[in-house]
């Protein structure tokens, strides 16, 4: 027992990730004929807290309460994974990944997520607005404009051979390498 | 409790995202640099699943543990995937998160990123108030 949780702690592999990540997919439709989707939790959170009114919130959202289970899941899973089921290593960064964060000013790898930006003392700075505020609402409207996100396209539309759902990918990924590339990089520039 | 089976689910998957690093901030600045395969080794193998898994689903018409034939509604076509999707892209760079992450993220205990998930759901909320005067 002692032994599989060392396995288990250790960092995994990206194949057996990428499995267990699609198989989510069997598996909420095995379990309620549910599909996998994430994003559309935003939008039920919005109508039960406040649809003012707005047509696109104007729906029975509590027939959808399974996804709001499943995102609190989320949050459980990910707090038992981060506390019970990691080994404590420094996450392994490509060499020239590290080298461009550098110039950022980040340095410390020991989390999954860099303490130099994700703290709350940034959050009336500049990083705190760019990372948290403008990141986020961009998130938001972005996914529910597309009509899904990552799981929704990417991993169920694509598993479903769905072509706008390859559409809505590549525009991902195309958003993601200006904003890696060119955004973030000139407003590091412009305010450090 | 019919959505506690959905609860756990979610505590799977969150326990995977983790463990996969695709909650990462540093993992997806790699993905958009080109400078590892990992986040394309995640997302391929998991689409890959997902392909055959739904083959099989359909192939031997299996029915959900209710008894329902399984369903997926086809995708339609419209503008926003390409707009939306464009400005999801560049959120997901800054956040280092989708939507499911975000979650997974603060389970971990970046609590901070509670404001970043505010202001997702607010945009959301803003992309609701226009949708009918957005190009589709």
């Amino acid at each position: 027992m002692q032994h599989l949780l060392n396995i288990i702690q250790r960092p995994w592999h990206w194949s057996i990730s990428g499995f267990l990540i699609g198989l989510t997919v069997p598996l909420l439709l095995l379990l309620g004929n549910k599909a996998f989707g994430i994003s559309s939790s935003l939008r039920h959170i919005c109508a039960a807290c406040l649809p003012a009114n707005i047509s696109f919130f104007k729906y029975d959202w509590k027939k959808e309460a399974w996804n709001l289970f499943f995102v609190a899941g989320i949050i459980i899973g990910g707090f038992i994974a981060a506390n019970y089921l990691q080994d404590g290593s420094d996450i392994t960064v490509a060499a020239p990944t590290k080298e461009r964060l550098a110039n950022y000013g980040i340095r410390d790898y020991s989390l999954l997520l860099p303490h130099e930006i994700f703290e709350w003392s940034n959050i009336f700075t500049w990083k705190g607005r760019f990372f948290f505020m403008i990141g986020g609402f961009l998130v938001g409207f972005g996914t529910r404009y597309a009509g899904g996100c990552t799981s929704g396209h990417s991993i169920m539309g694509l598993s479903n051979l769905q072509w706008p759902s390859l559409v809505a990918t590549c525009c991902f990924m195309a958003g993601g390498f200006l904003s890696a590339n060119i955004i973030i990089p000139y407003v590091f520039k412009l305010f450090s | 409790m019919k959505y506690l089976k959905y609860l756990l689910a979610g505590t799977f998957f969150g326990i995977v995202l983790v463990k996969a690093q695709v909650i990462s901030w540093f993992r997806i600045q790699e993905m958009f640099q080109l400078t590892s395969f990992h986040m394309y080794g995640v997302i391929g193998t998991a689409v890959i699943t997902g392909i055959i898994s739904l083959q099989i689903i359909k192939r031997f018409k299996i029915k959900s543990f209710n008894g329902e034939p399984i369903k997926v509604a086809p995708k339609s076509f419209d503008k926003g995937q390409i707009f939306g999707g464009l400005i999801f892209g560049i959120g997901w760079a800054i956040t280092g998160a989708c939507p499911g992450p975000l979650f997974a993220q603060i389970g971990s205990g970046f609590t901070v990123v509670i404001v970043t998930l505010f202001f997702a759901i607010l945009g959301t909320w803003v992309y609701g108030l226009f949708s009918d005067k957005l190009p589709h």
